[in-house]
């Protein structure tokens, strides 16, 4: 090795320093840590206890409430994703129109997104009451009798879908700035070609814009298998663990009960089904995202 | 028809398209500020105007006392200096290791570089949930819980998110810049300290937000790693009250009112580098 890329390794290294010992100390010990603990049982008040894969058979084939959780975050990502996607593509559309006053809009779309979790949960139990929250009083405007939400084991996913789409700003700010990047001689050359709006936004929009949707579906994916804070600070599982979601019963199994090793083993598992969902996404997105650099295909 | 009635008809209709953009925009944003709107009034009723349906929106009469009785119910004064405490540390040390670190990735070529960057990305990957248990246990080890460390340590060894947002950044620096400084004899640290951090300004305030905000909000981290009330966030603070006091509205609105407020002022003060850094963080993937 030459002085010079001794030099230069060495400087290198130095400025790197502070992730290195991070990625050491809170990444990669952890994450091995983790392994291990996931096949042991672990209580805290005893030293881990090898047991093989006893954690990961229980979770599959003894824990009806693991399958629950698991359903319930499955159900409330394949709603609230879906139509949190739609609705802020069309808000963004909407804000990219060159109209006055786009920047009151903007910030307003976007305000509840910054606002703490805490702040949003709390105010939407009462927003989502049954007796006397304003999405009733909404609702009956359009006389439509309001439901039970949060107390009724059907309504309270949806319930939590509808709170959701309030903070949809962030990926509508994703999607605004995937819209200002799109050369607006293709909408031109559309036109002439007798391109309608629709047609516009068909055949030009949204094939530039599925590098953004891309994005923000595995963003939004990962965001939702790891949904906690609002459940736990709203329902804590229930009705008749109808709200009981994933991350929220590996708190549960953690720190209320203990059994730190099971809940690795779910750690885990939740994980895997992050990864493999991500490679699968990945693994279309050849044949429905397209890149204007022209990727190898 | 005659030219001018052509162009006369196109004007009607580009008034035409904005009018209606403007109808969807506002109806969308009533729906958007019915909640805040919902949480203010709340704030400020008694009890009597609370239960009542259909609701009722101007608060008579109006109580500001419920602002200070929920403060004072809550030690608000001892929650606001440990999140503030937290809170500056965090942004101090984000900005500084992650800015660091995103120099070396970006300004510096050295072996191993580039496969370490990519550990970086990779490590965003991970769930908090895999690696928060062996990290309660090793706080724990460390005599940490129930202090502040566990929650801004980490703040100070880089934040790969961060990492990746400056390194783009300066990527975009001519690299004759530091090769100008180089001859002049300055050190790799004069041209980080010197050259590139004054240039990159814009992207350091997005950090600072970002983090500030994140730091702010963060509900989880004090959950699991404090223990004694005295040490609680708001965030915290504010969900033990809520867990105590179900139904006491006007209160769980005032104090939810008030936390809200400094991430919104400064969102205000701060529009263009949030929707500029959104933009970056966003698009560069």
């Amino acid at each position: 090795m030459t002085a010079l890329t001794r030099r230069d390794l060495r400087n290198g290294l130095l400025f790197a320093s502070p992730f290195i010992i991070g990625l050491a100390a809170f990444t990669i010990y952890p994450v091995v840590a983790s392994i291990y603990l996931s096949f042991c049982r672990y209580t805290i008040l005893h030293p881990p206890q090898w047991c093989g894969v006893e954690n990961y058979r229980l979770l599959f084939t003894e824990d009806p409430l693991f399958w629950r959780s698991l359903y319930n975050t499955l159900y409330y990502t394949g709603l609230s994703l879906p139509l949190g996607l739609a609705l802020s593509l069309a808000l963004a559309t909407l804000l990219n129109m060159k109209l006055r006053g786009m920047a009151v809009y903007r910030t307003l779309y976007f305000l509840p997104t910054i606002v703490p979790t805490v702040a949003v949960a709390i105010l939407w139990l009462w927003v989502l009451n049954p007796e006397y929250g304003v999405l009733k009083a909404g609702l009956a405007v359009l006389h439509i009798p309001g439901p039970g939400w949060l107390a009724d084991p059907k309504w309270s996913k949806p319930g939590l879908v509808v709170m959701s789409l309030w903070g949809l700003g962030g990926t509508m700010v994703i999607f605004l700035a995937g819209l200002a990047g799109i050369p607006q001689q293709f909408y031109e050359a559309a036109a002439i070609d007798g391109a309608n709006r629709w047609a516009q936004f068909r055949h030009v929009t949204l094939p530039m814009l599925t590098p953004t949707i891309f994005f923000n579906l595995v963003i939004g994916l990962i965001g939702s298998f790891q949904y906690f804070t609002q459940v736990y600070i709203m329902t804590n599982g229930g009705p008749t663990h109808s709200t009981l979601f994933y991350a929220l019963y590996l708190y549960q199994n953690a720190f209320r009960y203990l059994r730190m090793g099971y809940a690795s083993a779910m750690a885990w598992m939740l994980f895997l089904l992050i990864l493999g969902a991500t490679l699968f996404i990945h693994r279309t997105s050849a044949r429905w995202v397209y890149y204007e650099g022209g990727q190898a295909q | 028809m005659s030219a001018a009635g052509h162009a006369f008809t196109r004007r009607l209709r580009r008034i035409g398209g904005s009018a209606l953009g403007h109808l969807a925009l506002i109806v969308c944003g009533i729906v958007f500020l019915v909640p805040f709107a919902w949480l203010v009034s709340t704030s400020l009723k008694a009890d009597p105007q609370i239960f009542v349906f259909p609701p009722v929106w101007i608060p008579r009469p109006v109580l500001w006392r419920n602002y200070g009785e929920a403060l004072r119910y809550i030690h608000f004064l001892t929650y606001l200096r440990n999140t503030t405490y937290i809170c500056v540390l965090v942004v101090v040390g984000t900005a500084l290791s992650s800015s660091l670190v995103a120099y070396s990735f970006s300004r510096l070529r050295w072996p191993g570089r580039d496969a370490l960057f990519l550990v970086a990305l990779a490590t965003m990957m991970v769930p908090f949930q895999v690696t928060l248990i062996p990290l309660v246990i090793l706080f724990e080890r460390m005599g940490w819980i129930g202090s502040f460390r566990p929650l801004w340590v980490p703040a100070f060894l880089g934040s790969a998110f961060f990492i990746f947002l400056l390194r783009q950044f300066f990527m975009t620096i001519p690299q004759e810049l530091s090769d100008a400084a180089r001859i002049d004899g300055a050190s790799e640290f004069d041209i980080y300290w010197r050259v590139i951090l004054p240039l990159a300004k814009p992207a350091l305030a997005t950090v600072i937000l970002f983090a500030f905000i994140g730091a702010w909000n963060d509900f989880l981290g004090p959950l699991i790693f404090l223990s004694d009330e005295s040490s609680y966030t708001l965030a915290l603070g504010l969900q033990q009250f809520q867990s105590q006091h179900e139904s006491e509205w006007a209160y769980l609105m005032a104090v939810s009112t008030v936390i809200s407020l400094p991430v919104i002022l400064l969102f205000f003060f701060a529009q263009r580098t949030f929707i500029r850094g959104i933009a970056l963080t966003g698009l560069k993937g």
